[in-house]
């Protein structure tokens, strides 16, 4: 059984803002009832303020998707439409007093619903297909997508994109394109992020070190039930702790050495590294 | 409030009288049967008068009968005894509906250099015939395949299935732990050469179950220490249970009868007025050869755990096999090798019935369930093309 908070099961079982607005402004419809939930925002904006003056809402799903649902339209009101975009999916489980982990994608969709909708509303045309490759095949989950969520919301394991996206959730066989895709958003964010810099002082490097480690090495270790621990740097010497399958695991070596590898591409050549 | 408990496909009530035969042995009977002395020995007695029970409920003998933790074990046990029996042979035929119990296993199994065949099924959730006699070979050490299955409490002609494989000369296993108490079983009458039970599903606690080794079968004991149940099932017996088991076993002989006349007219009341009542409802599973405490139907254009919480209100116990109720987000694997639609899996729920089941307790769902349909289908974008609210 889930474990919801009162505030979701309230908003389930005496939702606000149900319906369809008549002659609506903006109409955002996202997800499909193969997917097992779907959502249509209908908004009334006033022209002169571009605020928005009414939100409603239909949806097929469970109950946290109903109870996003509202929580979304209760946000958006008399926001502007900009304002309203910076309504996040964490905001929307936020008012939800939190959501279970396997149900994020619920607050996903109401994010995806608004941009739809204000998309809608000012007249740009939503590509024919999504863009991108679909990954998932069981719930039609593009690259794109995954990647985005990846990215707004830290994701770091397959698991993680599951819960958010669904996708990987139905048959599995697209998982591994999944850690692919983990590997390949983390390795641009970190070096988007932090173009190996010149000089650093001896905190910064710790630090870079510490984020490189987190964002660019942990995901593939935890994707193998390891886990890593930066313990210490001193001048050149990065030591690190290797635990869970990794503990005692005969690759232990050539993971430090990619470790390794990484750190003298992205922060110092001088650096190497010791597992404790 | 009162429950209205129509999960029985999930577990049972245990029956009063079960506890009542137990209770002693949870208090001051608490010896070890194994113990030479009178206070633990005589322990011994009953266990041996809950094997009779047991073995009676299916026409075995009481030496066919071993006692194990519960179905899941006897599954595992089955399969894996079958396996190291013939190490020769390297394939396990079984279905795709299987429970987890048995399919998760043979996919386990499948590490180990065997490798699985799993039979479909058609939009009625039967199997082919034919397609399972073809499959068998030389090299099948076991074929695994439930008496009834759990989800949409379709039959599977299990003596048939028994008979090819015996014909083949593979080990025959079959998971009657839906079936077992709810249809006659006479296990004289077909080769079947295991058969797993479970306790909580017949009105017996959890934690105990039975598995039944046809005499001659080769066997390989799976949990291995002492001498208990003459070395096939090592572990210090669960004599509460073990007991409470036995009397359910004797109670579901009993009331047979009423599980295929008053049970089953109960369902059929339900079905028939659940589709009556709410338009684009449909049943899943084959009608005719299905359990008499079962129900499987799908609401279109509605999710099912938006149903189950909103049954949940009024205590209304049931299942669904959406993807939202899985823990998993995997919808059904049983409704999906049915090729059943997503539209219709998200939508499906199962009640399933059992001697306690009250009529008014059906009355409350027939007048519910309708409401919610309604109100869920206005709140969904599809609603509109649901007839009902048209």
């Amino acid at each position: 059984m889930w474990e919801y908070t009162e505030k979701t099961k309230e908003l389930f079982l005496h939702p606000k803002n149900v319906g369809e607005i008549e002659n609506p402004d903006a109409v955002g419809e996202v997800g499909s009832m193969v997917c097992g939930d779907a959502l249509k925002l209908s908004l009334k904006i006033d022209k002169e303020t571009g605020k928005i003056i009414d939100a409603k809402f239909q949806t097929f799903g469970c109950a946290s998707a109903i109870a996003s649902s509202s929580a979304l339209t209760e946000l958006i009101k008399d926001k502007t439409l900009d304002e309203a975009l910076k309504v996040s999916n964490k905001d929307i489980a936020e008012f939800l007093g939190g959501l279970p982990k396997e149900k994020m994608h619920c607050s996903v969709m109401g994010y995806e619903a608004l941009e739809a909708a204000v998309n809608n509303y000012r007249g740009v045309k939503p590509p024919e297909v999504e863009e991108g490759n679909i990954i998932c095949e069981c719930f039609g989950v593009t690259d794109t997508k995954i990647k985005r969520v990846i990215t707004e919301n830290n994701l770091k394991t397959a698991e993680d994109v599951t819960n958010y996206t669904k996708a990987g959730g139905g048959c599995g066989k697209c998982v591994p394109e999944i850690e692919k895709l983990l590997k390949e958003v983390w390795a641009e964010k970190v070096i988007r992020e932090a173009v190996k810099p010149k000089k650093l002082t001896f905190i910064k490097k710790i630090a870079l070190i510490q984020e490189i480690i987190e964002k660019e090495i942990m995901p593939s270790i935890k994707a193998d039930g390891g886990d890593i621990e930066l313990v210490d740097v001193e001048g050149s010497k990065v030591t690190v702790a290797l635990r869970g399958t990794c503990t005692g695991c005969l690759m232990a070596d050539v993971t430090a050495k990619n470790i390794e590898k990484k750190l003298k591409e992205l922060v110092s050549e001088d650096l190497f590294v010791e597992v404790q | 409030m009162r429950v209205t408990y129509l999960d029985n496909n999930a577990t049972t009530r245990v029956s009063d009288e079960v506890i009542e035969e137990m209770t002693p042995y949870l208090g001051e009977l608490y010896g070890n049967p194994s113990s030479m002395h009178t206070f633990g020995g005589q322990l011994h007695r009953k266990i041996e008068e809950a094997r009779g029970r047991v073995a009676e409920l299916i026409n075995a003998e009481p030496d066919e009968i071993i006692f194990t933790s519960c179905g899941t074990e006897s599954d595992n046990t089955a399969i894996m005894s079958a396996l190291e029996s013939y190490p020769q042979k390297r394939q396990i035929v079984t279905t795709r509906v299987e429970h987890p119990a048995v399919l998760n296993f043979c996919k386990t199994m499948e590490q180990k250099d065997y490798s699985t065949k799993l039979l479909p099924v058609d939009r009625l959730g039967k199997l082919n015939i034919d397609e399972l006699r073809e499959t068998i070979t030389n090299n099948t050490a076991v074929v695994s395949v439930m008496y009834a299955n759990n989800e949409t409490g379709v039959i599977f002609p299990v003596p048939e299935i028994a008979e090819i494989t015996k014909f083949r000369g593979s080990v025959f296993h079959t998971d009657a732990v839906q079936a077992a108490g709810k249809l006659p079983i006479d296990i004289k009458k077909m080769p079947i050469d295991m058969l797993s039970i479970s306790g909580h599903k017949l009105h017996a606690p959890k934690g105990v179950g039975a598995l039944y080794i046809r005499r001659g079968t080769r066997f390989s004991p799976y949990i291995i220490g002492g001498h208990q149940e003459h070395g096939r099932r090592a572990g210090t017996e669960n004599v509460a249970s073990i007991i409470g088991l036995g009397k359910a076993c004797e109670l579901a002989g009993k009331n047979m009868h009423e599980e295929n006349t008053r049970i089953k007219a109960l369902r059929d009341r339900l079905e028939q007025g659940l589709l009556k009542s709410c338009p684009d409802a449909r049943l899943n599973g084959d009608s005719e050869n299905r359990l008499p405490n079962t129900l499987n139907i799908s609401f279109e254009y509605v999710e099912g755990e938006a149903i189950l919480l909103r049954l949940n209100e009024d205590n209304i116990c049931a299942s669904s096999g959406s993807a939202c109720t899985s823990g998993s987000l995997e919808p059904s694997h049983v409704l999906r090798a049915m090729g059943i639609p997503f539209t219709a899996i998200h939508g499906s729920v199962r009640f399933s019935l059992s001697r306690y089941t009250a009529d008014d307790e059906i009355s409350l769902v027939l007048k519910r369930m309708p409401e919610i349909i309604k109100e869920l289908r206005t709140l969904s974008p599809y609603g509109r093309k649901a007839a009902g609210t048209l």
